[in-house]
C-alpha cells in the first residue's frame, strides 16, 4: 500500500526558496503566478493494507519526525 | 567542570569546541559518538558542536536530534547540567525539544560566513559571567539556516522571562537593521532554557579564542562556565 506525506511551511511563515522560484518563474515569462511556496513530497510504502493503521502510523510519523510543527503543516494521502 | 561533546556524523567543529575549552580549563574533553547511550559520568556540560549533522537531510538537526545519545543529553538537561548548543547544536537542541523555536532558512537565501557582533541580552549567566549587560562582543557566524523563528507566545515568554542571550548588533552595540544577517525574530542570536543551564546560539564562540584567529571574545564564555562550576 502506498502512501504520500505532504509537508509544507505554514502561511505566514517566510519561504525564502519559494520567493525565489517565484523570481525565476517571473523571469522565464511564466504568466499569472501570483506566488510560489515550496515543499517536500515523501513516498512511503507500507506492508499490509490496513489503512487506519498506515494513517496513524504516518501522522505519529509526521508529529515525531517528518514535519517541525512550529513553522511546518503535513497533509497524508493512502493510496491503493 | 567536566565537559563532554557529542559527534554526529557530519559534525565538524567538535575540535573547535575541544580546543576552546581546553584553552579555559586545561582540558581537552571528551567526545561522545551520538549511538552511544550515556555521557561520561559526572559529565557537568555537554556541548552539541557545529557541523551538518546527517547532512542537514529532512531539516537541519531534525535527525540527529532523534539519535540514541539524545535521550542521556535530555536528561542531562532535566537534571539542571549545563548544556551549550552551537550552530547545527542549536538545530539540533529546538529539534529535540531542549529549547523552543525553529532555525529556518536564512530571509536572504544565501549561506552568511562572517565575523560580526552579539550584544549581550542576559548578562550574569553561567555562559556569560565574563561579559557586561549589552556589551557587543565579536563572533564568527557560518550558516544557512540562523533565521529563529517561534510562535507569538515563545516570543514573548522568551522576552519577559529574560530568556534571550545575544542579539545581532553591529560593532558599536546597535542591535538589528542590516545586523540581522537571517531575518531572526526580535534579532534573537541565541536563547536560554528557563533554568539558565541550556544556551543555544548559532554563532561560534569558538572561533574567537585567539588573537591570530581574530579576537578573544569567545574564550570568555567558556571561562565563565568554568568559573561557574568553581563558585558552584
Amino acid at each position: 500500500m502506498k502512501a504520500r506525506v505532504t509537508v509544507t511551511l505554514k502561511n505566514g511563515v517566510l519561504d525564502p526558496q519559494g520567493k525565489a522560484i517565484e523570481g525565476a518563474l517571473k523571469t522565464l515569462g511564466v504568466e499569472g503566478v501570483a506566488s510560489v511556496r515550496q515543499g517536500k513530497v515523501f513516498d512511503i510504502e507500507f506492508d499490509g493494507g490496513d489503512k487506519g493503521k498506515a494513517e496513524a502510523a504516518l501522522k505519529s510519523a509526521c508529529e515525531k519526525l517528518l514535519a517541525n510543527t512550529v513553522i511546518e503543516n503535513y497533509r497524508v494521502e493512502i493510496g491503493g | 567542570m567536566k565537559a563532554a561533546v557529542i559527534v554526529f556524523p557530519g559534525s565538524n567543529r567538535e575540535r573547535d569546541i575541544g580546543r576552546a575549552l581546553k584553552a579555559a580549563s586545561g582540558v581537552e574533553p571528551p567526545y561522545v559518538w551520538h549511538t552511544e547511550t550515556e555521557l561520561p559520568r559526572g559529565t557537568d556540560l555537554v556541548v552539541l558542536p557545529g557541523g551538518f549533522s546527517y547532512g542537514d537531510y529532512l531539516r537541519c538537526g531534525a535527525i540527529a536530534a532523534r539519535s540514541p545519545i539524545m535521550d542521556a543529553v535530555r536528561a542531562h538537561a532535566e537534571r539542571g547540567g549545563y548544556a551549550l548548543a552551537v550552530c547545527n547544536g542549536f538545530q539540533i537542541a529546538c529539534e529535540a525539544g531542549l529549547l523552543p523555536g525553529v532555525l529556518a532558512r536564512n530571509a536572504g537565501l544565501k549561506f552568511v560566513c562572517k565575523f560580526h557582533h552579539l550584544s549581550v541580552a542576559r548578562a550574569g549567566t553561567a555562559f556569560s559571567g565574563e561579559y557586561q549587560p549589552d556589551e557587543a562582543i565579536k563572533v564568527c557566524s557560518a550558516h544557512g539556516e540562523g533565521n529563529y523563528i517561534a510562535d507569538v507566545e515563545t516570543i514573548a515568554k522568551l522576552e519577559g522571562e529574560g530568556l534571550v542571550a545575544f542579539r545581532y548588533c553591529d560593532e558599536s552595540g546597535k542591535v538589528g537593521g542590516p545586523a540581522n544577517f537571517n531575518g531572526s525574530l526580535n534579532d534573537i542570536a541565541g536563547i536560554y532554557s528557563d533554568n539558565l543551564r541550556v544556551l543555544g546560539m548559532m554563532p561560534h564562540p569558538e572561533n574567537l579564542i585567539d588573537p591570530l584567529a581574530g579576537g578573544t571574545d569567545g574564550l570568555r564564555m567558556f571561562s565563565s562556565l568554568v568559573g561557574a562550576k568553581a563558585a558552584a
